[in-house]
């Protein structure tokens, strides 16, 4: 078989997970870029945004059910910032961090007890969730679409970043918490700003990654969260261009390491399957250690100096 | 001289509390109405164990690591290959052909009689231990070098990568890929038959294991390592200057640290008989970081009760939640499976708002007693008065180190 035949599959739907990670990964790195926080909780909050969807669509139309899914999202991104981190504003960062771990562990025991710990089905959007044909395979509408959404509401976030006042205020308070403060910036609202931007883009990925999976359960959430936070942590912290490149590299690794037995064994360069596809999670945070070990900021991260 | 009369106190308080689980051990059936304070000592051994070995690492020496579960999943996996008896092998091992074919509780006895076995049990489950001190190590070298939240997703994803390769298949007749493992020495079976007396140990054994070990860090936090252990998570600069090799103190507290785990692992599946990978999660990790808060970071005893509470309120004492009827409230809608997790989580998110410090702070069970003896018990007003100024000041010390990172 041609080896271009076997790869593009796994290719496509690398792109187009990578995508989703990428609009993951945007919320971990701007929230990392101004609390310094790694928000365990960010993958939760992308999994309540495709349970909200789940029980909304069963009751409304899609065209209902998106928006207020989105909203909802939204505001329990607010709310976890409001409860959970604004009290520990002054704390040790280990408080913070422990805090984050203790809302993702409540967010995941909560979805547990209202879906009873069953494996509920992400209901079909029509015309995004159709199959077409392209390059000699079959894929969902969904899988193309994403890339380009994608790309589309970065440059619109990047716009929004270089070009308004909240976004001046957002890097301001990135490069000096205290300073901008300061300077009269209103840090609790550029916070605030921060955290709805995130999860408002969570929830746009959460729509698109679930649609191409069966089903959702309380955990679903945690890895995709993990990943994409290795995807801001391999691009550079801090830097939103660096999260997308990261999380389209880390969704084309993981989705050919996933393909790796059938692509080696269609090219006869190994005779049996090797069993590669075990890897594909753990693959991420091979890359992730090898990047943190070589250039510990990342690939666009801007060089830290440690003072005494 | 004093020391020494502490020492002899704590060791009578050792003996008499094992005494006490022992005589436990044998009055109480598994199948009593009081059989789940059996269970919930085991699971609350194992757990105070992890959470004191995890302390050591996040409290005593501020390397904050999240791979906990990964450490353990190994002394888990160790444990259980080199326990399990040469006839069940095939019977454990369905789709491999299993590569280890001897336990070390098989071959001493055969040399030793029963005393062998007690042996052979002790041998793996330090063997369980010295292969997580072993991946440590390994692990250590690249990954300490990072501060902390950069440590703590490293440490979590070689934890992920740990599972994967004992889940993957070809690595099958080892790890029994990702079946489970079973039918090795565990808990349960744990009994001696001396003429027409059963003895039973299921109880006794995980929490004298427990003891051990936990006796072994409190040595090791009052030893010049431990002191050398504090002096680093307050402040790594000075210490540095104080003489105080980083790179190797760090890694010192890391292999023990993970060393204790492997061996709370090896309980794990003592107590729980199956060793599984899909077991060891992240999320394993984040609970037993959480109980370690509610004792309070820098406490051993407060790990300990933190660990314990954790487990005897999750897996008893809060089981009415889950079932119908809590504290003579009958609302089955309300009252249903995974309530008391969201009950729970809850008190958790509480105590990590509110009560930052959790129960001990940073001091142990003794201090506190013998301030309470000082001053005439815990509730009057001098004493109170007395801990906010303690909690006060060691709120403003972590603030002076700790606190946000100056940017530069």
């Amino acid at each position: 078989m041609n080896f271009f035949d076997t790869v593009i599959p796994y290719l496509l739907s690398g792109i187009s997970v990578g995508g989703q990670y990428a609009l993951i990964a945007i919320g971990y790195t701007m929230v990392y870029g101004i609390l310094r926080l790694i928000n365990f909780a960010h993958g939760d909050v992308f999994m309540v945004s495709g349970l909200v969807m789940i029980y909304l669509a069963a009751s409304t139309p899609l065209y209902v059910a998106i928006p207020v899914t989105i909203i909802v999202t939204v505001a329990l991104g607010f709310t976890i910032e409001r409860v959970a981190y604004k009290p520990l504003r002054t704390a040790p960062r280990m408080s913070l961090m422990i805090s984050a771990i203790g809302v993702s562990y409540l967010i995941q025991n909560l979805a547990l007890y209202i879906t009873g710990g069953l494996n509920k089905n992400y209901p079909e959007i029509p015309w995004i969730s159709d199959k077409i044909s392209i390059f000699g395979t079959t894929t969902t509408r969904v899988t193309l679409i994403t890339p380009f959404l994608t790309l589309a509401l970065v440059l619109i976030l990047v716009w929004l970043i270089n070009h308004t006042k909240i976004g001046m205020a957002m890097r301001a308070v990135s490069k000096d918490f205290e300073t901008s403060q300061l300077m009269g910036i209103k840090i609790n609202n550029v916070i605030s700003a921060t955290f709805v931007i995130g999860s408002f883009l969570a929830s746009i990925g959460s729509i698109l990654y679930f649609t191409n999976y069966p089903g959702l359960v309380p955990t679903s959430g945690s890895m995709p969260g993990l990943k994409a936070f290795v995807a801001a942590v391999f691009g550079g912290i801090g830097s939103i261009p660096g999260a997308v490149i990261g999380a389209f590299i880390i969704g084309i690794c993981e989705s050919l390491i996933k393909g790796l037995d059938t692509i080696l064994v269609s090219q006869g360069i190994i005779a049996d399957p090797v069993g590669f596809a075990t890897f594909s999670d753990a693959f991420t945070f091979v890359l992730l250690i090898i990047i943190l070990v070589f250039k510990p900021t990342g690939l666009f991260g801007e060089k830290q100096t440690d003072k005494v | 001289m004093k020391k020494t009369k502490q020492n002899y106190t704590a060791l009578i308080a050792v003996l008499i509390f094992m005494s006490v689980i022992f005589v436990l051990d044998q009055l109480i059936k598994p199948t009593d109405s009081l059989g789940m304070l059996l269970t919930v000592l085991q699971k609350g051994s194992v757990y105070a164990l992890a959470a004191v070995s995890m302390n050591l690492l996040n409290g005593f020496t501020g390397l904050f690591s999240l791979g906990h579960a990964g450490f353990m999943l190994i002394g888990a996996y160790t444990y259980a290959i080199f326990t399990i008896p040469s006839v069940e092998r095939d019977n454990v091992y369905q789709y491999f052909d299993a590569a280890i074919r001897f336990s070390f509780p098989e071959t001493f006895s055969q040399a030793l009689g029963p005393f062998g076995t007690v042996l052979g049990v002790a041998v793996a489950v330090i063997l369980a231990g010295l292969i997580a001190t072993l991946f440590a190590y390994l692990i250590g070298l690249p990954v300490l070098k990072l501060k902390s939240d950069y440590l703590a997703i490293a440490t979590l994803g070689f934890a992920e990568i740990i599972r994967a390769i004992f889940q993957w298949e070809k690595l099958g007749p080892i790890t029994n890929g990702s079946n489970l493992l079973k039918s090795f020495v565990r808990t349960s079976t744990m009994q001696l038959t001396i003429g027409s007396v059963t003895l039973s140990f299921s109880t006794f054994v995980p929490v004298l294991i427990a003891v051990i070990c936990i006796t072994i860090i409190v040595l090791l936090v009052n030893s010049t390592y431990g002191r050398a252990f504090k002096a680093v998570r307050d402040d790594e600069v000075a210490a540095e200057a104080m003489g105080i090799n980083l790179a190797h103190t760090k890694q010192l507290s890391f292999c023990i640290s993970s060393f204790f785990a492997g061996i709370a692992g090896a309980m794990m599946a003592m107590v729980l008989s199956i060793a599984q990978a899909s077991n060891f999660k992240v999320s394993m990790t984040y609970e037993i970081l959480l109980m370690v808060v509610l004792g309070g970071i820098g406490s051993i005893t407060g790990s300990v009760i933190g660990a314990l509470l954790f487990i005897f309120a999750s897996e008893w004492w809060l089981r009415g939640l889950d079932s119908g009827t809590f504290l003579g409230i009958n609302a089955p809608n309300v009252f249903r499976n995974g309530f008391r997790l969201v009950v729970f989580s809850v008190i958790i998110m509480i105590v990590v708002l509110f009560f930052s410090k959790g129960i001990m702070g940073d001091r142990e069970l003794p201090d506190l007693i013998r301030s309470w003896k000082k001053n005439g018990g815990p509730f009057r007003k001098k004493n109170r008065e007395n801990l906010h100024n303690v909690l006060d000041s060691a709120q403003d010390e972590s603030e002076d180190h700790s606190g946000r990172r100056a940017k530069s």
